[in-house]
């Protein structure tokens, strides 16, 4: 169990975590999520004592980090793969953090094993791939055998096994009763190994849900139909009671409809259809409006950077509405969709023609 | 005690392939022991580092190389010129050997702290000791004994093989003992001296170069020094720059009214303490 109260942290004039507080709780996996430079990696570099919070606290099951003896034995954690000695071996490399913690020297073999490292364990970690760097600061976070486990963004680099195995990893470990907390940027990913969700943008608390609740508020779906004759299609629609509007690339929007009957309604009257497929506004989508207001590097240029980036609609207020023109024709992940890769597929059924 | 009773590590789901030997052993591990760490695990683990790197071969064996090589070929030179010392002890030759080797010590200290920093393993390092006064001591005691034990035991066979070769007279126990165990715990200190500034610097390269210059500088800057007002700051700079009171140790003709041999120590042990007090406030107070 981890818990914030009122962390806070300001880097001069920046407010980089702006009074957190929430629990993560043993038993799952927590995925913390939210744009870049949210704050992510400074709240997890706050909870293990490595940045000073600038007001608040951290609780490591009851007990402030400083205080926790063995801390390798509590709490393990994978900040980033760059955070080794590149010219000593991945087996030194652990056992020195073996050896400060009481940790017998076995262990690391076989956490090494674990990770699938156990080849390369006596070769230089400068010589590692992105993956292989990663694998080693997973080892070193189960090197302790700890109850609680922290990795920032750990499927960056690895190879869709990887992040296959990292994801049954994490699954293990929470089904072992141990508690899990895993920041990312991809909702993607999130969606698949996720049981709970806490949200950050520019430092605030946007959203503590579980993940159930995230997917059954925010998968919306839709029937989408493309027709020349678009205002006959909507008339015929509408005699029929079904409510369609019109999105802004020209296509007709059925919430909650079904493709079937809108088929055969048009074959009915002999009406040419381009598209009909039924849609799922994906959970990246609603990810990326509730964190619109929030997201600090925006890819376009911004001639005064100084000036802060407006700030969007709140969490909740808009999310659900569809009518947002930045959401809606999406053919992203539903849950459960998405491939090894995270990337996602489309989960419509377009078919085309008449 | 402190720890949740550990059950058996459980095997964790192997990599699906790709990395060869990947299947886990199955077998249970041992859990964790249940006793607190202290000073002496994390000089365990201090141990492990410094001799699992490079860097620590280089620096010190081109010490001992620059040790050996400049004084044994002082002594031959000056033994087939056949020359006399004209006056000067005959150990005073390896002095020139450890004021270059000084900076090997000088770049090992500051790369024992610094590089934790350029790697990002000090994040690692915090996370599993957040006692960072126990990392910061645990280095200072492995680097210094270290670097004491090879700069008197290389000192004292440079001074062995010296007087050999020249067949001078021996030098008395006080001369032997300053040359070794004195050189020994100058270098040593000033390695330390370098390591606390790399904490508080946490930049290789800047922090080496501020060593250098402040072993340098202060000659340097004495030479420059011709108006007569600034006499008396110019004769306190060759006094107390750093090869003077290396020199000091010798005992040579070099030697000014400075420092005498062991209050060379003592200055550096003091300049040293107090960077470490700064280092250790660096350490505690600053983010990672």
């Amino acid at each position: 169990m981890i818990e914030l109260d009122g962390l806070t942290k300001r880097f001069g004039n920046k407010l980089a975590v702006d009074h957190l507080s929430f629990r993560v709780r043993p038993g799952m996996v927590t995925g913390f999520l939210g744009p870049n430079g949210a704050g992510k990696s400074t709240t997890m570099r706050m909870m293990l004592d490595l940045d000073n919070p600038t007001s608040g606290s951290v609780r490591i099951d009851g007990r402030r980090y400083r205080d926790l003896q063995e801390p390798l034995t509590h709490i393990g954690a994978l900040l980033d793969a760059k955070s080794m000695h590149g010219g000593r071996s991945a087996y030194n490399n652990l056992l020195c953090l073996a050896q400060s913690n009481r940790i017998p020297a076995s262990r690391v073999s076989h956490v090494l094993d674990t990770v699938g490292l156990s080849a390369v364990a006596n070769k230089k970690s400068k010589g590692f791939s992105l993956g292989m760097g990663q694998r080693l600061g997973i080892a070193a976070a189960l090197l302790g055998d700890p109850e609680i486990l922290m990795f920032d963004e750990p499927v960056n680099g690895l190879d869709p096994e990887g992040i296959h195995w990292i994801r049954n990893l994490m699954k293990a470990l929470a089904a072992e009763g141990r508690t899990i907390f895993v920041s990312s940027h991809l909702m993607s990913e999130m969606a698949l190994t996720a049981d709970h969700l806490v949200v950050i943008g520019q430092g605030r608390l946007l959203a503590d849900t579980s993940m159930a609740d995230f997917i059954h508020e925010n998968s919306r779906s839709y029937v989408r139909v493309r027709s020349p004759e678009r205002e006959r299609l909507r008339d015929l629609l509408h005699a029929e009671g079904i409510v369609a509007v019109d999105s802004a690339d020209g296509t007709l929007e059925i919430d909650g409809g079904a493709p079937e009957r809108v088929g055969e309604l048009a074959a009915e009257h002999r009406l040419v259809l381009h598209e009909l497929s039924s849609q799922r506004a994906s959970l990246e989508d609603a990810f990326m409006q509730m964190t619109a207001g929030t997201v600090e590097y925006h890819a376009h240029s911004e001639q005064d950077g100084a000036q802060p980036p407006p700030v969007g609609p709140h969490w909740g207020d808009t999310w659900n509405s569809g009518t947002d023109p930045g959401t809606g024709t999406g053919t992203g992940t539903g849950p459960g969709t998405g491939t090894d890769t995270g990337t996602g597929s489309g989960s419509g059924d377009t078919t085309k023609g008449a | 005690m402190t720890t949740p009773a550990t059950p058996p590590s459980p095997p964790y789901p192997a990599p699906a392939s790709g990395s060869p030997a990947s299947v886990p052993t199955g077998e249970p591990v041992p859990a964790v022991p249940v006793r607190t760490p202290g000073l002496g695990d994390a000089v365990a683990a201090e141990w492990t580092k410094i001799r699992s790197v490079r860097s620590t071969m280089w620096t010190l064996g081109v010490m001992v190389l620059l040790l050996l090589g400049v004084g044994l070929l002082t002594a031959v030179t000056l033994r087939v010129a056949e020359s006399d010392l004209g006056g000067e002890p005959v150990l005073s030759l390896g002095f020139f050997g450890v004021l270059l080797g000084s900076i090997c010590v000088i770049t090992l200290g500051v790369l024992t702290m610094a590089s934790e920093y350029s790697t990002g393993l000090i994040r690692t390092t915090l996370a599993a000791c957040p006692g960072r006064g126990r990392v910061l001591i645990a280095k200072s005691i492995v680097f210094f004994l270290l670097s004491f034990t090879v700069t008197t035991v290389t000192a004292g066979i440079v001074g062995v093989l010296q007087t050999a070769i020249l067949d001078a007279e021996s030098p008395s126990g006080g001369e032997w003992l300053r040359v070794t165990v004195g050189v020994g715990l100058y270098v040593a200190l000033l390695g330390l001296l370098s390591m606390a500034l790399g904490t508080i610097v946490q930049h290789s390269a800047g922090a080496i170069t501020i060593m250098i210059a402040v072993v340098l500088l202060p000659l340097v800057m004495a030479m420059f020094m011709f108006t007569p007002t600034l006499t008396s700051v110019r004769q306190a700079l060759f006094e107390y720059s750093i090869p003077s009171q290396l020199a000091a140790l010798y005992d040579t003709a070099m030697t000014l009214p400075g420092p005498s041999g062991w209050e060379s120590v003592a200055i550096i042990a003091g300049v040293t303490a107090v960077a470490m007090c700064g280092a250790f406030f660096s350490l505690d107070r600053r983010d990672v």
